[in-house]
């Protein structure tokens, strides 16, 4: 008796003030019938494992293979990768920016998060942290420099901040060595960072 | 409130940016639950998306740079069913639902959650006409409301150019204060160098742009 009490005080304070908030609120809403913890398991799980930048990739790599896809993914990247069909439905405003030799974009969203799920999942840490916001608009080069990536001093870099309820997606270009690979290899490369602004893909890098 | 410490752009001393590999989606089981319940109260519509980030914006400012991400979901989200009357802050206290809830206008059940999620649409129709073209030169307003605001300190007061009209949508900056009062604007893309922004000590291959809504400019 003495040893369980030993060990639920022992759990209990393992708890930090945060858990405990968050699962009283949860209590509290639930007990009142606002929410339906079955309903919130099924979203919290939609993003763990539906929901993710592999979404992205393919209508990457179709773009990169498919050059009338690529001219309607530009002029509306909603309607476009609504009309891949195999991808989960994505919503209105999905922007596509795309990189050339003389422009890379990367998309930032200064004033808090706004990121496309539907076609990255949910954004990481770093791009909500107070370094990536503040920083990607006055300093881009510098940001880049903190993932390993820089660009030539003459490249132009563009930077979108996300200040509306448009969301862009970053369509990088295809690396030399690519040019036999399929659809599906070539979605193997597009890393999220490539969608964002981030990274490059790379041909060599394929696991 | 529009000058608080969320709105970041520009700020110096915050330090390097810190990918993380292979990032789960969430780091701990309570940053889910938060997720999913601010979707899930978000659904009632009884506050706008603006009016849960202008919760947020709102938090002090040591408790916002001290928070993580999905704590200032939950402080905001807890903020939100207080001034809303959903909960009572005697409830918070006790860890307990005390009293019988309200009917939310919508809920979220759990055919709704396995659906796909998807983003809702902002754009709303008008019978006006967009007041500026594609390429037209613009310079923002210089505003500075206690209230909501999608209108960046580093872009005000800044001469640009117009490079995409994305249609009328939401006004956050009413749409945050009142649920009812959508107030649609038109939306642009403006672009403004980094010099413009910056100033002559700034990297000359950078361009920045925001999304604009149509009362954050004028004329150049």
């Amino acid at each position: 008796m003495a040893d369980r009490e030993h060990d639920h005080g022992h759990d209990h304070s393992e708890l930090s003030d945060i858990q405990l908030r968050v699962r009283a609120l949860e209590t509290i809403l639930t007990e009142k019938g606002y929410v339906d913890p079955a309903a919130l398991d099924t979203l919290v799980e939609s993003y763990e494992t539906r929901i993710g930048p592999k979404v992205g990739a393919q209508i990457v790599a179709r773009a990169w293979t498919d050059p009338q896809f690529k001219a309607a993914l530009l002029k509306d990247a909603t309607a476009a990768a609504n009309g891949l069909g195999h991808i989960s439905p994505v919503g209105s405003h999905l922007i596509a920016v795309e990189n050339t030799p003389q422009t890379h974009n990367l998309v930032v969203c200064t004033l808090c998060s706004c990121y496309p799920w539907e076609v990255l999942g949910l954004p990481p840490v770093w791009y909500k942290s107070a370094p990536y916001r503040s920083r990607a608009v006055i300093d881009p080069r510098g940001v880049l420099g903190d993932f390993g990536l820089t660009l030539p001093p003459d490249t132009g870099i563009r930077i979108w901040d996300s200040t509306a309820e448009t969301r862009f997606i970053v369509l990088p270009m295809r690396p030399a060595g690519t040019e036999n690979w399929g659809e599906e290899r070539l979605a193997e490369i597009v890393t999220r960072d490539c969608m964002i602004g981030t990274g490059l893909p790379q041909a060599e890098s394929r696991k | 409130m529009s000058n608080t410490i969320h709105d970041m752009g520009g700020m110096h001393g915050f330090g390097k940016v810190e990918p993380e590999r292979d990032e789960p989606p969430f780091h701990a089981a309570w940053e889910g639950r938060v997720h999913a319940l601010q979707r899930a109260m978000g659904a009632a519509e009884l506050w706008t998306i603006d009016g849960g980030r202008a919760s947020l914006e709102t938090l002090p400012p040591v408790t916002y740079l001290s928070s993580s991400y999905y704590q200032r979901w939950f402080l905001g989200l807890e903020k939100r069913v207080v001034a809303f009357g959903l909960v009572g802050a005697d409830e918070l206290a006790a860890g307990r639902s005390l009293r019988p809830g309200k009917t939310l206008p919508r809920q979220v059940t759990q055919a709704d959650a396995a659906k796909p999620p998807i983003r809702g649409n902002f754009e709303r129709p008008t019978n006006t006409y967009a007041r500026f073209k594609i390429g037209e030169r613009v310079r923002t307003v210089n505003i500075n409301p206690a209230t909501h605001t999608r209108l960046p300190r580093y872009a005000r007061d800044k001469e640009g150019v117009v490079e995409a009209i994305r249609g009328c949508h939401v006004y956050p900056d009413t749409a945050a204060l009142d649920v009812h009062n959508e107030n649609p604007q038109w939306l642009y893309t403006v672009v403004f160098t980094g010099q413009e922004l910056w100033g002559p000590g700034s990297d000359p291959t950078i361009k920045v742009s925001i999304e604009a809504f149509e009362p954050y400019l004028l004329p150049a």
